[in-house]
């Protein structure tokens, strides 16, 4: 194994190409953050990089594509994982729809991630940071696969509070990074509820999550 | 050349602040302190606003050395924030309006805070962390509007600190916050306490009801055999410390991954809490590890002020923002997206 070069510094690691057993791979380093204590730093980093290897076993053994774990390393921190050497990020791609106001395509992107939302929470897998950076578009002979990535902040949850939150980030991350296309969110719950077969009460619960959201009062 | 009139009162503290054209003539403000153990109640609190007002609108002309005459507009905090005090103050700036014949401009009171902060930081277009009593958002400008990208899903950074205050009894002088920043750096222990972050957004009413617990043992569980012995108790310092040291962390991660999601390099940290030194210390090692750049201001602006909802008033009034007489009313909601931004923050992509 060797790395090569840096790719990009996310919230949480460096990623890095590097090479695992001849094949080009992915290396995420969680980098020591110097701002938190070390006794806290350890504890989250270690549990961040088991929650992440846990769900995506969960993820493969429901069929859902993920990207693949080749090696977990927790002393130098790191993650060996699959490449996704084209692929961009899904904010970028409805960027790009947007300007090309292409809705059709929209419309099939937002079936397809509402689609994968309710695979994970009929699982009972929560994402925990559902954003547009964190799902990306794989192209393929066929047109493509939403890949969703970065699962330390996953959990396992049978509740529907979880779920709801988990609804909640989404929404809102959609309505902060994507303010022009307002009916995204709603355009995946259609294709949620289909594969969510418990989705009325998670649904139930995520309105509750939003109404308590904005009745706090906002006291400067 | 613009001049400007602010009041500011939406929760304890009660300000007036004079600006012209991005220089700060006055500000002055008086804050409504409470015993220890208890918090400001809203009926109570709009009492000192109506006792002090007039009192500090009279030092802040003094001060400015403006005469009535120049002032351009008057401008006040019309949410969010509690209704009785915001009230109080919304009746004091109509009233002098009226008097003075002035144009009245309402304004938002957590816009207010970032476009203070900018003016004060030079910051251009950065990812916003707005940590107060009542607010826990995480904010970046895009496409007209200041967005949220991260908030509490319960109560507000600030509320979970005055709330431990409370229940560790200690000073509301100057502020519990200020009591908890003191006795933190005297702690050396650190007791682990959830960390709740989901996303950009994050939650802290888990951690304040098991901090109750480390603090207060005989309280949570009154069935308990054996007397917990005082000697056994963690120390306020050592609880102050963990509290801090988990809930500080917990925001400058969502920052942080804001900052990842938007690609921004600037953080300005803005609100009450934004004050705390071990938060701007964390926050600023955070930007080093990524070549970005930290934004932050003292008491003087973090704080509820005049000068703020001046300042935004100023931006507002002189892109062409004008309002009506029945339109000048308060609201206790007020979120920060609902503002449409009409003055230049940075050029939209």
């Amino acid at each position: 194994m060797s790395e090569i070069a840096i790719i990009k510094q996310g919230a949480e690691a460096k990623l890095y190409k590097g090479v695992w057993n001849g094949n080009e791979c992915l290396v995420k380093e969680r980098f020591v953050k110097n701002y938190r204590l070390p006794e806290l730093d350890k504890t989250l980093t270690k549990s961040r990089i088991k929650a992440e290897q846990k769900t995506i076993k969960r993820c493969e053994d429901q069929g859902i594509k993920v990207p693949k774990l080749f090696h977990v390393d927790f002393n130098e921190r790191k993650v060996y994982m699959e490449y996704f050497l084209k692929a961009i990020t899904a904010k970028e791609y409805i960027f790009r729809l947007e300007k090309s106001s292409d809705n059709n395509a929209l419309d099939l992107l937002c079936s397809k991630i509402g689609s994968i939302v309710g695979k994970f929470h009929v699982n009972n897998i929560i994402h925990g940071d559902l954003t547009t950076s964190n799902m990306l578009i794989n192209f393929n002979d066929d047109g493509y696969d939403v890949i969703f990535i970065d699962f330390g902040l996953s959990s396992y949850s049978a509740g529907h509070e979880d779920k709801g939150v988990d609804l909640y980030v989404l929404e809102r991350s959609l309505i902060s990074t994507h303010s022009s296309l307002p009916e995204l969110f709603e355009k995946m719950l259609i294709s949620y509820k289909e594969t969510n077969t418990l989705s009325t009460e998670t649904i139930k619960r995520f309105e509750e999550v939003r109404a308590r959201g904005r009745k706090r009062t906002m006291v400067g | 050349m613009v001049i400007t009139l602010g009041f500011e009162g939406s929760a304890n503290k009660i300000g007036v602040g004079i600006i012209r054209d991005g220089k700060v003539l006055a500000n002055v403000r008086k804050t409504y302190v409470t015993p220890p153990g208890f918090g400001f109640l809203p009926k109570e609190t709009a009492e000192h606003h109506r006792e002090k007002i007039l009192g500090i609108l009279k030092e802040a002309l003094e001060v400015s050395k403006v005469e009535i005459k120049d002032i351009d507009v008057i401008c006040y905090t019309k949410g969010p924030g509690m209704a009785p005090p915001l009230l109080t103050v919304a009746i004091a700036a109509r009233t002098i309006a009226q008097v003075w014949n002035k144009p009245i401009l309402g304004v938002n009171h957590c816009i207010g805070h970032i476009e203070m902060g900018r003016l004060i930081t030079k910051a251009k277009n950065p990812t916003v962390l707005y940590v107060s009593g009542g607010n826990t958002q995480v904010i970046a400008y895009s496409n007209r509007k200041y967005r949220i990208f991260g908030e509490t899903i319960d109560i507000a950074v600030g509320n979970c600190l005055d709330r431990f205050a409370r229940i560790i009894k200690i000073s509301n002088d100057p502020s519990p916050g200020y009591n908890i920043e003191q006795l933190a750096k005297k702690g050396t222990k650190y007791y682990p306490l959830p960390y709740s972050v989901k996303g950009m957004d994050i939650s802290f009413s888990g951690i304040l009801s098991e901090i109750e617990k480390k603090a207060l043992p005989h309280k949570a569980n009154k069935n308990r055999k054996k007397k917990v012995e005082d000697e056994e108790l963690p120390s306020h310092e050592d609880l102050c410390f963990s509290l801090q040291e988990t809930i500080f962390a917990m925001l400058v991660e969502i920052t942080e991954r804001a900052m990842a999601h938007c690609g921004s390099h600037e953080v300005l940290i803005v609100g009450g809490v934004g004050c705390n030194e071990r938060l701007q210390e964390m926050m600023g090692i955070m930007c080093k590890e990524r070549n970005a750049k930290l934004f932050a201001t003292d008491e003087r602006f973090c704080i509820d002020n005049g000068i703020m909802i001046a300042h935004a008033g100023w931006e507002m009034f002189t892109t062409g923002t004008r309002m009506k007489w029945d339109e000048a009313t308060i609201t206790q909601r007020y979120r920060t997206d609902d503002v449409e931004v009409t003055w230049d923050v940075a050029s939209d992509e």
